[in-house]
Parts: C-alpha cells; structure tokens; sequence
C-alpha cells in the first residue's frame, strides 16, 4: 500500500517535470527558460531522494545535495550573466 | 508510520504539480517565477519529508534535513537573482500589473545621479 503511494507520489512529480518541459521549450524570453530549468532541478532532486530511499543507498542523498549546489550556483551565475555580462 | 509518510509525499508530489501549472500558465515571467519557487519550495520540503518519516530504517533523517535547510535558504536567493535581471534586461510586465515599484527606485536614483 505505502509503496503504491509512494509510486503515484513519483509519477504526479515527473508529470510536474513534463509540465516545466513543455514551458522550457516554448517560453518566449530566456528568463522564463531559466525559471522552469530552475523548477525542472528542484523536482529531479526531489526524484533523486526518491530513488535513494527507494534503492536504499546512502550515497545518493549526497549526490542530490551537490545536484542542488550545483543547480543553485548555475541559476546564479546566469542571473549575472543576464544583468551585467560577464 | 509508512502510510503517514508516504500521505505527506503525495501532498508535496501535488505542491510539485500545481508550481508546475503555475510556470506553465501565468501570464508574465515574474508570476511563473513566483508560482514555480515558492511551491516547489513547500513540495520539496514536504516531498522529503514524507520519504524520510516513510523509510526510518534507513537513516537518512540526518541528511534530509540537510538537504530541507538548504533548499529553504537557497531557492528564495535564485529565484530573487533572477528576477532582478529580468527587470533589469527589461523584459515587459503583464498588462493587468498595477505597480511596478523597482522601476520607480531606479527612475529615483538616476534622477538623484543626473
């Protein structure tokens, strides 16, 4: 029971991520792709926990923790980017 | 208690859904960056949360709240970086906006400036 939650749980989340998808690929400026790549990191993280609990391997907890730095550090940097050029 | 975490991972996986039909739907880039980062934000947050109470045994707690604090502190900061570039490469607000307070600020100081 608990694991058939937790599976609707994962497809409501990668119907999230088709919806960003969709946005990413029609959005008219190049802020509104940056917001659903943004969307798009944070909801593949959320999956990334998903399949470490799931698989029961410790080690993946750390790859979403540095997925997230990274991801953080890249919006960043374009937000720069945008406003003043690098 | 699996059945408690897995119910609050189903609510964070709609949270997730809905900011998603926010950045899908909204009108202008600063209404999808409000609807995306501060629902994905409570989504995340719970969406972890749920795995962690769920799956006990495997003690993850430690770092899901790890990962939860950092998500909470980073997310606000992107998404502020953002959508001060976007103001400030000028991309157009929707036409039912009724403030624009930045623009004013920045109006202001170039004044004051010359």
């Amino acid at each position: 029971m608990a694991n058939l939650l937790y599976s609707a749980a994962a497809i409501i989340a990668l119907l999230a991520m088709l919806l960003t998808l969709i946005r990413l690929l029609k959005g008219p400026t190049i802020a509104d792709r940056v917001v659903s790549l943004d969307v798009m990191t944070i909801i593949s993280l959320s999956l990334i926990v998903y399949i470490a609990a799931l698989a029961e391997r410790i080690i993946y907890f750390d790859v979403a923790l540095v997925y997230g730095l990274i991801s953080f550090l890249g919006i960043v940097a374009m937000a720069r980017y945008l406003e003043r050029g690098l | 208690m699996e059945i408690l975490g897995a119910a609050i991972t189903i609510l964070g996986s709609i949270f997730l859904l809905l900011g998603a039909l926010g950045v899908l739907r909204m009108p202008d880039v600063y209404n999808r960056m409000q609807a995306g980062t501060k629902a994905t934000t409570l989504g995340t947050l719970l969406f972890l949360s749920g795995i962690a109470i769920g799956h006990s045994a495997c003690a993850c707690i430690d770092k899901t709240i790890i990962l939860i604090l950092f998500i909470i502190f980073t997310n606000p900061i992107s998404s502020h970086a953002l959508a001060r570039a976007a103001h400030h490469i000028g991309i157009p607000l929707t036409d039912k906006t009724v403030r624009d307070e930045l623009a004013e600020d920045t109006d202001e100081k170039k004044e004051l400036l010359g």
